[in-house]
C-alpha cells in the first residue's frame, strides 16, 4: 500500500493497485443501483476497460498533456473514462452531471465557457447529451456511442513526469466561473500517503460511497484512493442515496464497510429518514471510520446519528472528522483512527466580538459549541493569520487559515492571474477559525458564502438570479445561509421586496417563480422565499444591501413571530 | 379517512414541515420538487412520514419526483394502501 513509509517507490498515480499487479481477482469496484443487481469489477476488468477506453480516446486524436472533460451521470464509464486519460497522460476533469431540476441551457453555458476558458480537447459524455452540446463548443464531443468498446486492450501504460498535472478539480460554485484546481502526481501521491497515516489505512478496509465524483471529497476518498490503495470501493449513485439513504447503510451490512465519507448533513439525513424497518437485520459494526467533512461540523449531528444507530452497530468512536479543500487534494487535517473528536463550549461573544475562543460552562448564556476537525495530517502544516495585517496569531486566536504543504496545488488551471500560493509556499484558505492545541476548529467563511448539503453557493448569484423574477423589484433582493439544526447544514432564505398591495394570486405566483427559477438557475432549493414590502431591505451607507444585517433583520422578526 | 381528510393532512404536512410555510397556499396540481419548493431529501422525508403516520410503506423506486411530484400524486398513492 501507499505509506508514509513506501511513498518513495510510487511515481506517479499509475503505479496503482490495479495496473501494477497483485491478485487481478481482487474486487476493484462493486456499483450499485436501487433497481439492479450489483456490478462487481476485479481489478484485471478494470485494467481491461481502462487500456480499451484509453484506446478509444487515442484512436479519437487525445495526445498527452490534452484536458478532457467527463461529463456524465455517475456511472461505470465516467470511471474507465477518467482513468483511460490518465493512462495516456492526458489530463481528465470530472464534470458535474445534469440533474433533472437543473436548466440544461444554464449547464450547457457551463461547459461551454469552460471549454472556452481552458483549451478543453474533448468531452466525454452522454449520448443523450453529446448531440445538445456539440454545436456549441468548439473542442470534439462524444458520446457513449462514439467511444468503440473493441479495441485491442494493450494501450501501453504512460510514463509522466511525477511534477506534471495529473487532473484537475472543479471547485463547486457558480458553473461558468469554475476554477480547475490542478493536482500533480506528485501531490496526490504525498496527500494518499499522509492521509493514510491519519486515518491508519490497512488493506482490510473496504471504502463505501455515494458521493458524486466532481466533488473532491468523492473524487479522492470515494475513487482515488481506493483504487490507488488497492481496496475495494462499494459505490452508488448520489441521487439515488438522496432518495433511498438506507442504501448507504445496507452496503455497509452487505460488504462489510470500514471507511465513509460524508458531509454534515448527511448523518441528519440517515438520522432523520431511513425508515424503521429499513433497518431489520442490518449492521453497521464493520465500520472503523465515518468521516465528517466538507461542510460545518456539527456535534449535534453526531448524537443523533450516533442515537439512531447505537442500536446496529454505530459507536461513537467511528465519528471522526476533518477540514478539507481541493487546493491541498482533499484533506487538511483528521482525527487520527480511534480519537474522537474534541468538543469545546465557548463563548460566542469573544468569538465575534474579541476574536478569541474562550472557554466556557455548558450553560453560559452565550455558549457556543465548537467541533474540532482533527489535527494537520502528515506533510501539511497550519497556521492562523489576521485577515487584514497578514500578522501570525495564537492559539485560540480567531483568524484566517492558511496552509502550506507536500501537495498543494499546482495552480488554477489557465489562470495566470490569479496567484494561489505566496512566496514563502502559503495558500490562503478563505476559511476562519482558530487552532487549540493544534486542532482546528473552523467557524466561518473570510467571504459570504453558504454551504447547503456540502455545495457551495455564492449569495451574489443567487440575488442575480432571482433579480429576474417578475414583480421583484431589480436589485431589491438578499440571499443568505441559515443554519438549520434539524437538516444539519445551512439552508438557503431568499428575501425580496415587491410592490405593496399585490393580490394573493399574484404573491402566489412570484413566490413560486422564485423558487422554481432557483432550483432551476442554481441547483438549489430556496427553503425560505418572504415578500416584503419595499424600504424593508437594509441598505449600507453606499446604496449596497447588506446582507448581514438583513440576514440578522430576518431571523430577528422570525423569532419574535415565534416561527421555529 | 376520507381522500379530503388524507388530502388534507398530506397538505398541512408538506406546507409545514417541508416547505417551512404553512401559509403557502400549494395547489394540488403544482409541482413540489419539479417547482423548487422542496428538495429531492424531502420525498426520503415524506415516506418515513408515511410510514409512521399511516403505516404504509412506500418502496423506494416510488418515491421519485415522477411519481411524487404533486400533491394529487401523493394522495392517490397514499390512498391506494390505505386500510378501506
Amino acid at each position: 500500500m501507499l505509506t508514509l513509509a513506501t511513498r518513495s517507490s510510487y511515481r506517479t498515480v499509475l503505479d496503482t493497485a490495479f495496473l501494477r499487479g497483485g491478485d487481478p481477482g481482487a474486487t476493484a469496484i462493486v456499483y450499485l443501483s436501487a433497481t439492479a443487481e450489483p456490478i462487481v469489477i476485479t481489478r484485471a476488468a478494470f485494467q481491461r476497460q481502462v487500456r480499451r477506453y484509453a484506446a478509444a480516446m487515442t484512436a479519437q486524436g487525445v495526445r498527452a498533456r490534452d484536458l478532457i472533460v467527463i461529463a456524465h451521470t455517475q456511472n461505470l464509464e465516467c470511471m474507465v473514462a477518467f482513468w483511460g486519460a490518465l493512462l495516456i497522460d492526458a489530463v481528465p476533469s470530472m464534470f458535474p452531471t445534469l440533474t433533472e431540476k437543473l436548466d440544461p441551457q444554464i449547464y450547457m453555458n457551463g461547459i461551454t465557457a469552460l471549454v472556452a476558458r481552458e483549451g478543453v480537447r474533448a468531452v466525454f459524455t452522454t449520448d443523450d447529451f453529446a448531440p445538445l452540446l456539440r454545436p456549441l463548443v468548439t473542442c470534439a464531443v462524444y458520446g457513449t456511442s462514439d467511444v468503440p468498446t473493441d479495441l485491442f486492450d494493450d494501450t501501453p501504460i504512460a510514463a509522466p513526469d511525477p511534477d506534471a498535472i495529473a487532473f484537475l478539480q472543479h471547485s463547486s460554485g457558480t458553473t461558468g466561473l469554475q476554477k480547475g484546481v490542478a493536482l500533480s502526481h506528485r501531490a496526490v501521491l504525498n496527500h494518499l500517503a499522509g492521509y493514510g497515516d491519519a486515518i491508519a489505512i490497512t488493506p482490510d478496509d473496504v471504502i463505501v460511497s455515494w458521493l458524486p465524483l466532481y466533488h473532491d471529497m468523492g473524487l479522492i476518498a470515494g475513487f482515488m484512493m481506493p483504487l490507488i490503495q488497492g481496496i475495494p470501493l462499494v459505490l452508488m449513485s448520489p441521487f439515488e442515496w438522496v432518495r433511498a439513504p438506507a442504501m448507504l447503510l445496507r452496503a455497509i451490512d452487505a460488504y462489510r464497510a470500514t471507511l465513509c465519507w460524508l458531509p454534515n448533513f448527511a448523518y441528519n439525513h440517515c438520522a432523520r429518514r431511513i425508515r424503521e424497518r429499513d433497518l431489520d437485520g442490518l449492521s453497521i459494526a464493520s465500520m472503523r471510520l465515518f468521516v465528517n467533512t466538507s461542510e460545518n461540523v456539527s456535534d449535534a449531528s453526531h448524537q443523533l446519528f450516533y442515537d439512531r444507530f447505537a442500536a446496529i452497530g454505530c459507536t461513537r468512536a467511528m465519528l471522526s472528522t476533518s477540514y478539507g479543500m481541493a487546493e491541498n487534494v482533499f484533506a487538511v487535517s483528521q482525527t487520527r483512527a480511534g480519537e474522537l473528536p474534541r468538543v469545546e463550549t465557548i463563548d460566542r461573544d469573544a468569538l465575534e466580538h474579541e476574536r478569541r475562543a474562550v472557554v466556557v460552562a455548558a450553560d453560559h448564556p452565550r455558549a457556543v459549541v465548537r467541533t474540532a476537525c482533527g489535527t494537520a495530517i502528515a506533510g501539511t502544516q497550519m497556521r492562523v493569520i489576521d485577515r487584514d495585517t497578514g500578522a501570525l496569531l495564537g492559539d485560540r486566536q480567531v483568524g484566517e487559515y492558511v496552509i502550506t504543504s507536500d501537495c498543494l496545488l499546482t495552480e488554477y488551471y489557465r489562470r495566470p492571474d490569479l496567484n494561489p500560493i505566496d512566496a514563502d509556499g502559503w495558500y490562503r484558505t478563505g476559511d476562519i477559525g482558530y487552532l487549540a492545541d493544534g486542532c482546528v476548529y473552523v467557524s466561518g467563511r473570510v467571504k459570504d458564502l453558504i454551504i447547503n448539503g456540502g455545495k457551495n453557493i455564492f449569495p451574489g448569484d443567487i440575488e442575480a438570479i432571482v433579480n429576474e423574477v417578475e414583480g421583484v423589484y431589480p436589485g431589491r433582493v438578499v440571499a443568505f445561509g441559515v443554519d438549520d439544526v434539524r437538516e444539519g447544514t445551512e439552508l438557503v432564505a431568499v428575501v425580496a421586496e415587491v410592490r405593496a398591495m399585490q393580490d394573493a394570486e399574484t404573491l402566489h405566483r412570484i413566490n413560486a417563480d422564485i423558487r422554481r427559477i432557483v432550483s432551476t438557475r442554481a441547483g438549489v432549493t430556496a427553503s425560505y422565499v418572504q415578500l416584503v414590502d419595499d424600504r424593508w431591505l437594509i441598505k449600507t451607507s453606499s446604496g449596497k444591501i447588506a446582507r448581514s444585517a438583513n440576514r440578522d433583520k430576518w431571523l430577528r422578526e422570525r423569532a419574535e413571530a415565534g416561527a421555529s | 379517512m376520507t381522500e379530503s381528510e388524507l388530502r388534507a393532512a398530506l397538505r398541512d404536512y408538506i406546507t409545514r414541515e417541508l416547505i417551512r410555510d404553512a401559509a403557502y397556499p400549494l395547489r394540488d396540481d403544482e409541482g413540489i420538487v419539479s417547482g423548487g419548493l422542496i428538495d429531492s431529501f424531502a420525498l426520503a422525508e415524506l415516506g418515513v412520514f408515511v410510514e409512521k403516520t399511516f403505516n404504509i410503506y412506500i418502496p423506494d423506486p416510488d418515491l421519485t419526483v415522477a411519481t411524487m411530484d404533486r400533491l394529487d400524486q401523493i394522495t392517490a398513492r397514499v390512498l391506494r394502501d390505505l386500510p378501506k
